[in-house]
């Protein structure tokens, strides 16, 4: 039997917010275990939260960003649960209005758009963390991460294979980027990607018993830990079996999922409207305040490089794929060549910025000293093979191009009389190649050339050392 | 010699103000009368004597510098159980918050500092706030000081006591259903709950946090509107609290209500209320009558539902409120448990008395999956019915008077029955679902002896016109109450 499979993502995003959600606290959970703490975050007796705006004006910016339908009148909720990583016992969150609801993502996979629904975006407190001691003896509670900020993203059950899961979260991650709302760092647990996945035979509407993967820790975790749930889930189903609905980990050395929990008869938590909080009213001018200052996003950036720089597709998605990187590539080609230096990005420069573990944004070479970079090749001061030279070493110090050339003596010899003369030099000191190139071999112009530009430093203009080579060769 | 604890309020400041008596002299004459009554009474749960007589000393240094002192200079003061200060516990009166110390004062406890009023220390209560006699304390009984053997009621009991006792000048309670204006009316002194949002609940443990509010206890209108004066106003801490300007509300007390419409809801006027209760309140709607006010009826037709109403959203945010008292961080921690899960169960099972528990059960029930809708969710629409019926009776009338309670205090054991115990908020219970201001005064005495309470119901944030009619009827009902007899 064909099966299909069914998979709707949740996505935990800590957004980048000052303080926490309910009080002034610093978000920096880094900070030694309980140094970011009050009475509000600590849940004492008698404190009370009070909701940060700033993040009602990132996630409203998210949901924005993602097709959303903003409510008017939202409000948050208590979930309660007993654990000790909460200060309160309830988490508070949003229940039945959601901040943003009824949005969409397009994504792109295998040539093809595919748009998956996003059925709301909203806004919760993060929970401690607990560490134990080996052996169980002692446990202990960091406050630090209590109370911080999270945005949790909830799609349709749109997404049907582990390279759509990926490319909606590829895309999920470049929009936040865009927006400058997380730095959706994966290893420090600010974006936590969940998968619910379920499989069904072909054609069939019915869903099948889903198990839940949460808590991988990089995309491409997330993408492997898919793949071999779906193939484990049809196995079962192949072998006549059942799927236990059941919450899953990954275990990224051995690649495969395994069973965390198995789920409790559904947990009540009791929902109910948090009393300590007014209701949150996104009025019409608010929203727009915040529509009118949302950057251009990545969809949008692509389709206008696509268009006025006459970029391919692909291309495109790599200039666009950070909002850096994007604004690096449209500097340097408001001044050069935008082919010449979509490929000089690209091409050497990213091999530079990933060889030093580096940002597009921080590097020593600034979009203008690569585009005159660009125009020196281009008016023939430097070579193509000099350029590369002259790009390490821009990039080492952070000098222009043109004080590069000059310290290093590495204008390009256009001089006929020169190359004329290192032709002749090279042509005396080669007989034997030069009798079988007449006699019809002509790979072995490529070694004479070489010769000539070893001799010359690699300054000679390739072009002349070609033509003058070629012609004194046919005398 | 001036015996400053059977002063009021307002007397010691303007003395203490204008130098002719110590903040010191006067704290040593509370802290003396706390020695020799309150043993019999047992309303304080904790008296910070040294703190209260370093307070003392310092605002009177800076009044002879000549410094600007707080409108509370000099009055001493105490704290309910359950209002946070970074001086002493703050308990609850209950087991599972035995020794906890706040790390934070609470917004009153800041603004009360602010005012130069002298802490002298807490007061008890029904565990959480949950109870109607102040029986409910784990931690000590306290008494009625008219009478002994009778409950001073609950749940602040232990503020009304100390003002019946005059071991403080003021005290600060908490209203949830009735828990400032009941106990008020037992103990024959003034009780005012604010509208909701007018004080700020940071710092007050919650019990139920869409009724809760903090007022003052007093031993007449005139320190209720100072003590408002303090306390009243926005706090960027509390999301609930209301952005309104705060009046002087001493300048309400114009001693008339000529023009007034003052209305009686009929569903209040019940078989339910004792005649003698009954005769003193409709007596003193006489007094206002004859002071110009006009009287009317009105008719608050959901009030046979607000009982049941108030049960269900008060447990229901209780058992999300107290569910952060599981022994992990503070207070009290059941030592002997094999699990997290056990150490819960037995923290709680311990921690807890039984009216808490049986609050939290409750709570968790309507909340529920398979009730929620059937219960919290039909309370809430009926709350909302509640809160129409003011809104329809308030385009007839600017007040509403009703009996705060519908017997005087009872004797401490004789309501065993929880369901009973209930029905003792029966009159004032609406009005914290509807969120409006209401006050207690004493209007009589019982043939044997008790304290009758009439309680005079407000608009929203109209805490003036409330305050106004009482302190009118405080001066012209010429009552003749005397003070309880413990030398
Ligand atoms: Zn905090």
């Amino acid at each position: 039997m064909e099966y299909e499979a069914v998979i709707g993502m949740e996505v935990h995003v800590q957004l980048n917010c000052k303080s926490k959600l309910f009080c002034g606290c610093s978000t920096d959970f880094h900070a030694p275990a309980n140094t970011n703490v009050c009475p509000v975050c600590l849940g004492m007796p008698g404190a009370m939260p009070v909701l940060n705006r700033e993040m009602v004006n990132k996630s409203v910016a998210v949901g924005l960003a993602l097709n959303c339908a903003i409510s008017r009148w939202s409000k948050m909720d208590r979930k309660n649960y007993f654990y000790p990583d909460q200060s309160k016992n309830y988490q508070i969150s949003q229940y039945d209005l959601p901040l943003n609801h009824g949005g969409h993502l397009d994504i792109h996979v295998n040539g093809e758009t595919k748009r998956i629904g996003i059925t709301r975006a909203h806004m919760e407190e993060d929970t401690a963390r607990n560490t134990h001691t080996i052996g169980g003896g002692q446990s202990g509670v960091d406050f630090n991460r209590c109370g911080v900020p999270l945005l949790e993203i909830v799609t349709e059950p749109d997404i049907h294979s582990a390279d759509e899961a990926y490319a909606y979260l590829t895309e999920l991650k470049q929009i936040l980027q865009y927006l400058d709302v997380s730095d959706c760092s994966m290893e420090e647990g600010k974006l936590r990607a969940e998968a619910n996945i379920s499989v069904r035979p072909k054609g069939s509407t019915a869903f099948g018993t889903k198990t839940e993967v949460k808590n991988v820790a990089s995309f491409s975790g997330t993408y492997k830990a898919i793949q071999y749930e779906i193939a484990r889930q049809i196995q079962i189903l192949n072998d006549g079996g059942t799927i236990v609905q059941e919450t899953r980990g990954w275990d990224d050395d051995r690649g495969v999922t395994f069973s965390q929990r198995a789920k409790e008869s559904a947990h009540d938590y009791r929902y109910f409207p948090e009393p300590d909080l007014v209701p949150i009213v996104v009025d019409e001018a608010w929203e727009e305040s915040i529509r009118a200052a949302l950057p251009e996003l990545p969809a949008a950036r692509r389709a206008r490089l696509t268009g006025a720089f006459g970029l391919s597709d692909y291309d495109a998605g790599v200039l666009t794929a950070t909002r850096a990187m994007a604004d690096f590539y449209e500097a340097a080609a408001a001044k050069t060549d935008p082919k010449k230096a979509a490929n000089w990005i690209m091409g050497d420069l990213q091999a530079l910025v990933t060889e030093d573990r580096a940002e597009i944004g921080s590097i020593p070479v600034t979009p203008e000293y690569l585009a005159a970079m660009i125009n020196l090749i281009e008016d023939g001061t430097i070579s193509g093979k000099i350029a590369k030279e002259v790009l390490a070493e821009m990039y080492r110090t952070g000098k222009s191009p043109a004080a590069v050339v000059e310290e290093k003596g590495l204008v390009q010899i256009s001089d006929h009389g020169a190359i004329d003369a290192a032709v002749a030099e090279v042509i005396a000191a080669n007989p034997a190649q030069v009798a079988e190139f007449k006699a019809g071999k002509e790979k072995v112009i490529g070694f004479l050339v070489g010769q000539i530009m070893k001799a010359t430093q690699g300054k000679a203009n390739p072009k002349m050392v070609n033509d003058i080579l070629r012609a004194k060769l046919s005398e | 010699m001036t015996a400053w604890h059977e002063k009021t309020a307002a007397q010691i400041r303007d003395a203490v103000a204008a130098g002719a008596v110590s903040a010191a002299e006067v704290t040593r004459s509370y802290l003396d009368r706390i020695e020799a009554v309150d043993g019999r009474i047992g309303a304080y749960t904790q008296v910070w004597r040294d703190e209260a007589l370093a307070q003392a000393e310092g605002l009177d240094q800076r009044i002879q510098a000549g410094e600007a002192v707080g409108p509370l200079a000099g009055v001493p003061i105490s704290l309910k159980e359950l209002i946070c200060t970074t001086r002493g516990f703050t308990t609850c009166s209950s087991r599972i918050l035995q020794g906890f110390q706040s790390p934070y004062n609470a917004t009153v406890t800041e603004k009360l500092i602010a005012a130069d009023a002298i802490l002298l220390g807490k007061v008890n209560m029904d565990e959480f706030a949950m109870g109607s006699s102040t029986e409910n304390s784990a931690v000590q009984k306290t008494a009625n000081p008219w009478n002994l053997k009778c409950v001073p009621g609950g749940s602040s009991g232990g503020s009304a006591a100390s003002i019946a006792s005059a071991t403080s000048a003021i005290s600060f309670g908490s209203d949830t259903g009735g828990s400032i204006r009941q106990p008020a009316a037992f103990c024959g002194c003034v009780g005012l709950k604010p509208t909701y949002g007018r004080v700020s609940r940071y710092g007050l443990v919650a019990f139920a946090s869409s009724l809760d509010q903090i007022g003052p206890l007093s031993r007449d209108v005139t320190d209720a509107a100072l003590a408002m004066n303090v306390i009243c106003g926005k706090d960027p801490m509390d999301a609930t609290s209301a952005d309104l300007p705060v009046e002087d509300f001493t300048r309400a007390l114009t001693g008339d209500v000529k023009g007034l419409r003052i209305g009686l809801p009929k569903e209040y006027f019940i078989d339910a209320l004792g005649s003698e209760v009954r005769a003193l309140v409709e007596a003193s709607a006489e007094v206002l009558r004859e002071q110009g006010a006009e009287i009317v009826e009105v008719s608050l037709p959901h009030t046979d539902y607000a009982v049941a109403v108030y049960y269900i959203v008060a447990p229901a945010e209780a058992s999300a409120n107290l569910a952060r008292f599981d022994g992990v961080r503070y207070g009290f921690r059941h030592s002997d448990a094999g699990n997290v899960t056990e150490m819960y169960v037995k923290t709680k099972s311990e921690g807890f008395g039984p009216e808490v528990q049986r609050r939290i059960m409750l709570g968790t029930y309507v909340l529920s999956s398979g009730y929620y809708d059937a219960y919290y969710l039909k309370a809430q629409k009926v709350r909302t019915l509640i809160k129409q019926d003011f809104d329809r009776a308030f385009a007839e009338c600017d007040l509403i008077l009703t009996p705060t309670a519908p017997t005087p205090a009872f004797e401490m054991g004789a309501k065993s029955d929880p369901l009973e115990m209930y029905l003792n908020d029966i009159f004032t219970i609406s009005t914290n679902l509807a969120g409006i201001p209401a006050i207690s005064i004493p209007c009589g005495l019982s043939a044997t002896g008790l304290p009758v309470g009439l309680q005079l119901i407000g608009k929203a944030f109209d805490e003036a016109t409330v305050l106004r009619a009482a302190h009118c009827y405080e001066q012209h009902a010429g009552l003749q109450m005397g003070a309880p007899a413990l030398g």
